[in-house]
């Protein structure tokens, strides 16, 4: 990695840029958006944990939240598909839009919103399954049986997350057995399986050691064609380099949010700046 | 160097000792516990010599007496004197041995406590032959003769033994007969009966539904012909092996001298223990213990085996954890998963709790109030009013004993299956719901699985409880000898209104109930045995599926 060829980081290491080498000429006003946020707000009982948030999630871009511990960058993700919906005591205000249509609309199937919606956690979670099962799981739930559509599906997407060479000859063996980045990857294939319009990946990199990590930034750098991924990531190398766009924030509330390498390299606001010069959090 | 004491309980070191000691009781307890029950209850079966001496009785008359040394043991002369028996005065203890000297029918009873100084000449004659019969309990003396219908075939002396191996060839050839006949009385002419029956209930079901037409009638009893010329044909069968049954009779003699013949319909077996080498031994021993655990009880349970105790043990257990497995888990999914978490709930899982503790009797006796005479009434009033006024399930049996017992068990299913609910991580339940699952689907085809090991848990607890439960059996189906397995040929093969045996109460009847005692106490231990091996196979096997799920659902590292 050569980082005396990339002056406009305040000197911080930002690794292989693996964005579009166009991405500096990328402007928000100019994308499509997919998920739009109009003054939302989030509360966890009383306090206020997401504050008035508006924004535009650009389709088929990736998107990074990036923010010091508990500033609510993880929960303003999980609220993109009602994952805070399993947590007390949690209610929202203002709206979620996605393909125009508020997802906090009683009249939304949340079943149907997170299939369109995928997302991958922190930590991998496969099912104590066969690799072939987890994949197929959200096929399965779908009332998908056929065996043919199935292993079409299985291996479309194994090879999508770029997992299908180390997995062909053990498809029916337990995912449990694999690695902890195998097991991320194969958690990204299980989602993508159901063919979701978003991915949403919560810190998809943070258990695993450097190397899976970087299989899985060249996975999302793979994926964004066909999705558009929204990302948190604790790590602003990674926010650096995997994204087109992204966003700062601080304390619920969103600073500043604007393609990668402006906000790196020209942050308009203070607290940014502090931040991606590592002052704090 | 000296450690003072204060440093030493600093140490720890105490406090390890005390933990370490508490569990060395513990094991050394259970093993103890299981070694002596093994022993006795295996001892048992092994072919005992017979001793045969001339014993002075009390008032001075001498007999000869043959039998089985059951147990030695040491009185104080003291208590001799005070009983009237003239002791020396430098002797402080004696010896006195229990025998079992059979032949009830002639003695009138079958054990004998004698002093060992009073027996003089004893021997252990080979020839001396021990005889397990139906009735009147094990007969001990010599052979002297063979007839066959009345006729004398052969003869010997006492001391003699030509005639053992023909007497045998008989024995076997009698044994043989009996199966038959038992086969065939309880299976052919057994399925006709229950065919009788049915059509008796028929019979009486027409007549209270006003449907008892001459053509109706007239057909029952164009069956009830059929069965009954059935019937008319084993039973010749039947009379023909009877007679064949009683063909042959031994002419015995006791060491005393008293003679008797006695049939081969009598005999189980006859053999000659001071007259075996160690194979016959060991080839007796296990004959002895197969006929243990696989026929039925003869005598009221003080002989033959107890196959029916331990197949209604494993059934009843089976039928309970079918019915508590469900509904446990069951109940603890909508606790756990779906209850909206406040004080109604809590306050149902602490009298899910206390349930636990509540003693076994009082589930007895409402399974009795409720289950035997409330559902079981009404269900018969219902469903088989052309019984009445004779119960089919308004009765104790064996589906209300496996309800109460799984009423009894429930509590143990609920919490396992709820601890095991509660490990589920939290991430395994949000990656199923991330792919569009809804929460019943994610229940299901994740959560479910993933918690199975916790349900066998619950399942385990609840087998081992319900095993070895006997207080509640009492009031709602056991009894101390039921005619019929519950389970059998005749449709609905499984019979959930039969009565049935029980292990536990088994021991409890045996050991407390039983007309003779001393018979009776080694078959006490060998019953327990029995269901200590019978609890402890069925946990195996439930914590061999347990494993399994485990291996399977290994819970993530996390």
């Amino acid at each position: 990695m050569n980082t005396s060829a990339q002056p406009r980081t305040h000197g911080m290491n930002m690794g292989d840029l693996n964005r579009d080498a166009a991405s500096a000429e990328l402007s928000l006003s100019q994308e499509t958006p997919c998920i739009s946020t109009r003054d939302m707000s989030l509360y966890y009982g009383e306090s206020k944990a997401l504050k008035n948030i508006t924004m535009d999630i650009p389709k088929n871009r990736v998107t990074a939240f990036i923010g010091p511990s508990g500033c609510g960058k993880s929960t303003l993700l999980r609220s993109f598909n009602r994952m805070n919906d399993l947590i007390d005591g949690v209610s929202i205000t203002g709206e979620v839009n996605i393909d125009g249509q508020n997802i906090y609309d009683r009249r939304v199937d949340v079943a149907d919103l997170r299939r369109r919606v995928g997302m991958v956690f922190q930590k991998p979670n496969p099912f104590p399954k066969s690799i072939y099962e987890n994949v197929a799981y959200g096929l399965r739930i779908q009332g998908i049986n056929n065996r043919r559509i199935l292993d079409e599906a299985v291996e479309w997407a194994l090879k999508s997350a770029a997992i299908w060479d180390e997995t062909k000859d053990r498809l029916h063996e337990s995912a449990l057995g694999m690695s902890g980045g195998q097991q991320q990857r194969l958690v990204i294939a299980r989602t993508i399986a159901v063919k979701p319009e978003i991915l949403l990946l919560d810190e998809p990199a943070s258990a695993l050691d450097p190397i899976s990590t970087l299989k899985i930034e060249e996975l999302i750098h793979d994926l964004k064609d066909r999705f558009s991924i929204v990302i948190v990531t604790h790590n602003m190398q990674q926010a650096a380099r995997v994204s087109d766009y992204t966003a700062f924030m601080y304390l619920g509330e969103l600073i500043e949010y604007d393609n990668t390498d402006t906000l790196f390299t020209n942050p308009s606001k203070k607290q940014t700046e502090d931040y991606i010069t590592g002052r704090y959090g | 160097m000296r450690i003072s004491f204060k440093d030493w309980v600093k140490s720890g070191s105490p406090w390890i000792w005390l933990n370490a000691g508490a569990v060395a009781i513990s094991v050394m307890l259970v093993l103890g516990l299981v070694a002596i029950i093994a022993v006795r209850g295996l001892a048992h079966f092994w072919p005992a010599e017979l001793q045969e001496s001339l014993a002075t009785d009390l008032q001075g008359q001498q007999r000869m007496q043959l039998g089985e040394v059951v147990e030695v043991e040491q009185v104080t002369a003291e208590q001799l004197r005070g009983a009237g028996y003239e002791v020396h005065a430098d002797s402080d203890f004696l010896n006195r041995q229990l025998m079992k000297v059979g032949n009830r029918d002639i003695y009138g009873f079958d054990f004998r406590w004698v002093l060992q100084r009073d027996l003089q000449d004893i021997s252990y004659p080979p020839y001396a032959v021990a005889m397990e019969r139906r009735e009147w309990g094990n007969f001990y003396g010599y052979l002297l003769g063979i007839t066959e219908n009345g006729e004398l075939l052969g003869e010997q002396e006492r001391g003699e033994n030509h005639l053992w191996e023909e007497a045998q060839k008989r024995i076997d050839r009698a044994v043989d007969i009996y199966w038959e006949i038992h086969a065939l009385e309880k299976q052919d002419i057994g399925a006709i009966n229950y065919e009788l029956e049915q059509l008796r209930l028929e019979e009486r079901r027409l007549e209270l539904e006003g449907e008892d037409t001459p053509e109706n009638l007239a057909r029952l009893e164009a069956e009830r012909q059929k069965w009954d010329q059935e019937y008319q044909a084993l039973l010749q069968r039947l009379n023909a092996l009877n007679e064949d049954f009683s063909r042959d009779s031994f002419l015995m003699e006791t060491t005393d001298g008293y003679k008797l013949e006695i049939g081969l319909e009598e005999v189980v077996r006859a053999y000659q223990p001071n007259n075996m080498n160690l194979f016959q031994q060991i080839g007796h021993y296990f004959d002895k213990v197969w006929e243990f655990v696989s026929e039925d009880p003869r005598e009221a349970n003080t002989e033959g085996g107890i196959f029916p105790a331990i197949f209604g043990t494993v059934l009843m257990v089976l039928i309970m954890s079918v019915i508590v497995t469900p509904f446990g888990v069951m109940a603890a999914v909508y606790l756990r998963e779906y209850a909206k978490q406040g004080f109604l709930t809590r306050t149902i899982r602490i009298a899910v709790n206390n349930l636990a503790g509540v003693p076994s009797i009082v589930y007895g006796v409402f399974g009795l109030g409720f289950f035997v005479y409330f559902v079981g009434g009404n269900l018969d009033e219902i469903f088989y009013p052309e019984a009445l006024p004779a119960p089919t399930f308004g009765t104790p049996g064996l589906m209300w004993a496996s309800l109460t017992l799984a009423l009894l068990t429930l509590p143990v299913v609920i919490v396992a299956t709820e601890e095991g609910l509660s490990r589920i991580p939290r991430s395994v339940r949000e990656g199923s719901l991330a792919l569009g699952a809804t929460k019943a689907e994610t229940l299901w085809r994740v959560v479910l699985p993933m918690a199975s090991p916790a349900m066998m848990t619950g399942v385990i607890l609840a087998v081992a409880r319900a095993a070895g439960e006997v207080a509640p059996l009492m009031l709602v189906g056991v009894v101390k000898l039921a005619p019929n397995l519950p389970l059998d040929g005749n449709a609905p093969f499984l019979h959930l209104d039969r009565q049935f045996m029980h292990l536990g109460f088994h021991i409890y009847d045996v050991g407390f109930q039983s007309p003779n005692v001393e018979a009776a106490r080694p078959l006490v231990y060998a019953t327990a045995l029995m269901l200590v091996a019978v609890i402890a196979s069925l946990n195996l096997a439930a914590i061999a599926i347990r494993n399994r799920l485990r291996e399977k659902f290994r819970a993530l590292d996390m």
